[in-house]
């Protein structure tokens, strides 16, 4: 009978609804983080030899997702009391973590109360700026930082004639037009992350303002202004460029960077980060480039602003875990830990030390691409409008730009009309979040 | 609405009608009530500043015209999913309503779109249709048409509905095929013996028949399409390209979930929640109707 | 009779068909994607056939798991999302079909009244409210259990109103008769209604099944501990990658076999469920 089943399926069920989860050991130190692949071997690596070198602390790190998931998660635990000890924050979700003093311990003051040997200068600062005040007081730890590179296909290149990797926008687009005759008729070149490469990048990285107050990281208040003329100019020509498909929009994130492993579009803007798949998937000789620049723009090029994420600690948590936690930023910070993370992941090295020992063991000799990214950062000390950015509600304000960039590409405005509506829809939004986060 | 025959127990119904109040008070009312009281605050993402704002979250929403644009845009959606998926759901139900051989066989086949989770169905049709890595994409190419939702509104627009009705499929075909099936042969036959035609028989006498059907399919499909399409939305387009595919239950996850904005995002799933009342209280009027017929 | 003229029966095939491979593509090439080659799928160069990797992709995916996202074979997170969509599913049947019967059974003070607050909870999704549920669930200590990723999921109105709907339909006299043999509310209950009900059971589980095989987002917030995630969360998180590379191969031999065991309750409950909702109709 269906009946008898039936129950035995409800007692069955009842029974391990309400079976206790398994108890945990000593002084845990929770880790909630958003990486995949090869990278969440490297989280797990870097957890499990922390917790094998010393006996009073355990950091076990879980996966929550994407960064907006995971950050998500991180929110909603806290405002049910149980945050976890640290979580890995993208990079555009720092503002949000920032004005949410008590919920975050900074990281400045989390090793000073520890006790922890910490010297902020031994950092490379184009990376820790980001995540500091404006009085050098890091409030989170970079953890996985990249910046936008220009990933070429020399084979490409080689059917088109282009012996030299163009260093300007205006090289850009005459090589694209010149590959686009040899045969790339669909994609001359293209980008992924819309915004960072098109706006954020590119205002930093000619020294020009995206906007006020250091970009926002001297204070909320500040004001959207990147419709100037530098990057009107900019959206204009890949719009004209978008008609013949010169230039392809391949979309907000970066699904499209698939177009360029499988040799559709032969140059592409993107993060640092890509290389791993491009080394995988790439059946034809590559390289890359920094960004390229134009060269009628006084200061050009500047440095670039990286992109990632970094850890934050959490609030409410006892001084012993504070301990704990202190001791594994130190473990990370080492420089053998340094290049180990750079070597297997791509991401950058935080401090000089580390980099300069990769320098000194040749490590980018065979893979010069590796060093592209942090040549950006370095190449010149960082101005108000390159030492990074920070807004609030910034998922929304990318995706609000991005909307008003689709819409210029479409023809549907002209790109002056399309950055005007961007500024004036975000600066409403950054009022917006001002209000909450202003006590 | 009353049996005519009930029981007279004074304290039975309430211990049987108990656990469902409890789970229902515990885990729906508690936390919508607060997620209705959000709609009243400012905040920022971790609850640490609070302030009471009134109707200022409804204000600034119904002031800005991407939020009508929004709720035309979603019904618009809906409209074209629930068509769409239910004539395609019709016409296969009918096919297979006929004593065909391997009947059983085709019924099987056409359920499969249901087991599928959103997050899936999304990524599915990425893999047919996205300009980079789609399979049907390079196919349109070759055929000429410049196929890019990426850049293109309408285009993004259509692959949604798509999707979205493809999914709806089967949920659809399996209750006309229920309905056409509980229709008596008899009346088919004395239809057929009147001399009507098929198309005729369909028309003037399946049809009506099957009309509590379609209309009860009708509001379900507009509900799946207000609330259950978001997880399609954000694996294939995420609301763009523009806001060309941002519809309100997907505006309620990017600004709450993703912006942070809980207080806006709490005021819009309010109005959504209005909305989808009011089509349910249309409908449940039209079915009442229905059940005495 | 009914004339089925030979032309009509190819067209009604035809048309079967033509349904079928709307329908089914998409699963299609899901399987297929699962046995080719990541570089392929990537570049969107991926033939329509069938590559070579079936035993190796299905094997990784089944005891090894992607290389790092998930750090759990398969099997464990199908038991997850087995787990929670029974519980789903027998505890929502469970509870609404006591509700509905005292609420068509009995007359009672307030009777209407929480009917409607039960039926209202149709109108608001769970993504809606999700962070005060959160909230809740953590306060009962609930996080990473069973119970916590089912409860919330059970406090919503689908199973009370067709179970109400049904039992309308029923004949006074079965009641009457049952009376006239003596039978109290839970004789009835027992021994009439619930056989009736059999159908609609076996329907209501089906489509419950499958709606607590496919959430995403409630699990996704409250486990913790990735040996809880349920086999949604497997496959997104293979999906939602940044930087590193996605194993579309292994991410579609997931969700192919996360199709198979809803498919297969739907195919199984099938028979039962068309005469299921048939009745519910009148």
């Amino acid at each position: 009978m269906a009946f008898r089943e039936f129950g035995a399926a409800a007692a069955v069920a009842a029974t391990l609804a309400f079976s206790a989860s398994p108890a945990h050991a000593a002084t845990e130190i929770q880790w909630w983080h958003a990486m995949t692949g090869a990278n969440n071997d490297v989280i797990v690596k870097l957890a499990n030899d922390f917790n094998a070198s010393q006996s009073d602390y355990k950091v076990v790190p879980t996966y929550k997702g994407g960064y907006a998931d995971t950050m998500n998660a991180g929110i909603a635990a806290f405002r049910a009391g149980n945050a976890p000890h640290i979580m890995q924050v993208f990079e555009v979700g720092t503002a949000t973590m920032m004005a949410a003093t008590g919920a975050i311990k900074p990281v400045y003051r989390l090793m000073q109360e520890s006790g922890e040997k910490f010297d902020p200068k031994s950092y490379l600062p184009a990376i820790t700026g980001y995540y500091s005040t404006s009085k050098g007081e890091m409030l989170s730890f970079p953890f996985n930082s990249s910046s936008t590179v220009m990933w070429i296909n020399l084979d490409a290149f080689k059917k088109a004639n282009i012996t030299d990797i163009p260093k300007t926008w205006p090289e850009v687009f005459e090589d694209a037009k010149k590959l686009k005759a040899a045969g790339y008729t669909t994609c001359g070149f293209s980008n992924s992350w819309v915004t960072w490469v098109n706006l954020e990048q590119l205002s930093a990285w000619h020294n020009v303002p995206l906007a006020s107050k250091a970009n926002g990281l001297d204070g909320f208040d500040t004001v959207l202004q990147f419709n100037g003329p530098l990057q009107v100019k900019h959206l204009e020509t890949l719009v004209e460029l978008q008609k013949d498909k010169t230039y392809d929009y391949a979309g907000r994130t970066n699904t499209g960077e698939g177009r360029f492993t499988s040799g559709e579009c032969p140059i592409y803007l993107t993060s640092s980060a890509f290389f791993g798949n491009v080394k995988a998937q790439a059946k034809f000789n590559f390289t890359n480039a920094p960004m390229p620049y134009y060269p009628d723009v006084k200061g050009a090029p500047q440095n670039s602003i990286i992109g990632g994420a970094s850890l934050w600690v959490m609030g409410g948590k006892t001084p012993a875990e504070y301990k704990g936690v202190a001791k594994f930023l130190t473990f990370l910070s080492d420089a053998d830990r340094q290049i180990w993370i750079h070597k297997a992941s791509g991401y950058l090295p935080i401090t000089k030390a580390a980099y300069e020992r990769a320098k000194e063991e040749g490590f980018y000799k065979d893979q010069p691409y590796l060093e592209t990214p942090l040549k950006e950062l370095t190449n010149k000390e960082p101005t108000e409008n390159s030492r990074g950015l920070r807004f609030g509600n910034m998922v929304q304000l990318r995706d609000v730009w991005a909307e008003e960039i689709e819409q210029a590409l479409a023809g549907k405005k002209t790109a002056k009309q399309a950055l005007d509506a961007a500024v004036e829809r975000g600066n409403a939004m950054l009022r917006q979040f001002e209000k909450t986060a202003v006590r | 609405m009353q049996k005519q025959s009930v029981f007279q127990s004074r304290l039975l119904p309430y211990a049987l009608v108990a656990p469902q109040l409890a789970v229902v008070l515990i885990f729906f009312y508690w936390p919508a009530a607060q997620a209705v009281l959000q709609s009243f605050l400012l905040q920022d993402a971790f609850g640490l500043s609070t302030s009471f704002v009134w109707f200022d979250n409804y204000q600034e929403l119904l002031s800005q015209p991407d939020y009508f644009a929004a709720i035309v845009r979603t019904f618009v959606f809906a409209i074209a999913i629930a068509f769409s998926s239910l004539s395609l759901a019709l016409l296969l139900a009918v096919m297979a309503d006929k004593p065909l051989r391997g009947g059983t066989v085709y019924r099987t086949l056409l359920i499969w779109p249901y087991a599928v989770a959103p997050p899936v169905v999304g990524v599915l049709w990425v893999f047919m249709l996205n300009p980079s890595l789609g399979v049907l994409a390079h196919g349109l190419r070759g055929m000429g048409i410049d196929w890019n939702p990426l850049l293109d509104g309408n285009q993004a627009a259509l692959l949604i509905i798509l999707a979205a009705a493809w999914k709806q499929i089967s949920y659809n075909f399996l209750f006309f095929l229920a309905g056409l099936q509980s229709i008596p042969k008899s009346v088919i036959e004395a239809a057929a013996i009147d001399g009507a035609r098929p198309m005729r028989r369909f028309w003037t006498v399946i049809f009506p028949l099957l009309a509590p059907t379609i209309f009860f399919l009708l509001v379900v499909n507009i509900v799946y399409a207000f609330f259950d399409t978001f997880g399609i939305i954000d694996t294939i387009t995420r609301g763009g390209p523009g806001n060309a595919t941002q519809t309100l239950v997907y505006k309620v996850y990017v600004d709450g979930l993703l912006g942070g904005n809980l207080g806006s995002s709490a005021a819009q799933s309010v109005i959504l929640m209005i909305i989808v009342v009011l089509l349910t209280a249309i409908q449940f009027r039209f079915v009442e109707r229905k059940v005495t017929y | 009779m009914v004339e089925q003229e030979g032309i009509q029966r190819y067209l009604a095939h035809i048309i079967l068909w033509i349904g079928i491979a709307i329908v089914a593509f998409p699963v299609y090439l899901a399987f297929i994607a699962s046995t080719q080659d990541n570089a392929a799928i990537a570049n969107g160069q991926m033939s329509l056939l069938p590559g070579g990797h079936f035993l190796e992709t299905y094997y990784q995916t089944i005891f090894v798991g992607t290389s790092g996202s998930t750090r759990e074979p398969v099997g464990t997170m199908m038991l997850n999302s087995f787990v929670m969509a029974m519980l789903i599913a027998v505890g929502k049947i469970a509870i609404s079909i006591v509700s509905a019967y005292a609420i068509v059974y009995f007359r009672f003070p307030f009777r209407m009244a929480m009917f409607w607050l039960i039926f209202i909870t149709l109108m608001l999704p769970v993504e809606v409210r999700i962070y005060p549920t959160y909230k809740i669930v953590a306060d009962l200590h609930l996080l990473d259990s069973y119970a916590g990723l089912s409860l919330p999921l059970i406090a919503s109105a689908t199973a009370t109103l067709l179970f109400r709907q049904f039992f309308m339909t029923v004949p006074d006299e079965l009641l009457e008769a049952s009376r006239i043999d003596g039978a109290g509310p839970f004789r009835f209950f027992w021994d009439t209604l619930l056989p009736l009900s059999r159908t609609n059971m076996a329907a209501l589980f089906v489509i419950l099944f499958i709606l607590g095989w496919n959430q995403y987002l409630w699990p996704l917030l409250i486990t913790t501990r990735d040996d809880m995630q349920t086999i949604q969360i497997g496959i997104r998180k293979m999906i939602t990658t940044t930087d590193a590379l996605t194993e579309w191969p292994i991410v579609m031999a997931t969700a192919v076999l996360a199709m198979l065991p809803p498919v297969f309750v739907v195919v199984v409950m099938q028979r039962l469920f068309v005469r299921g909702l048939v009745e519910t109709e009148k």
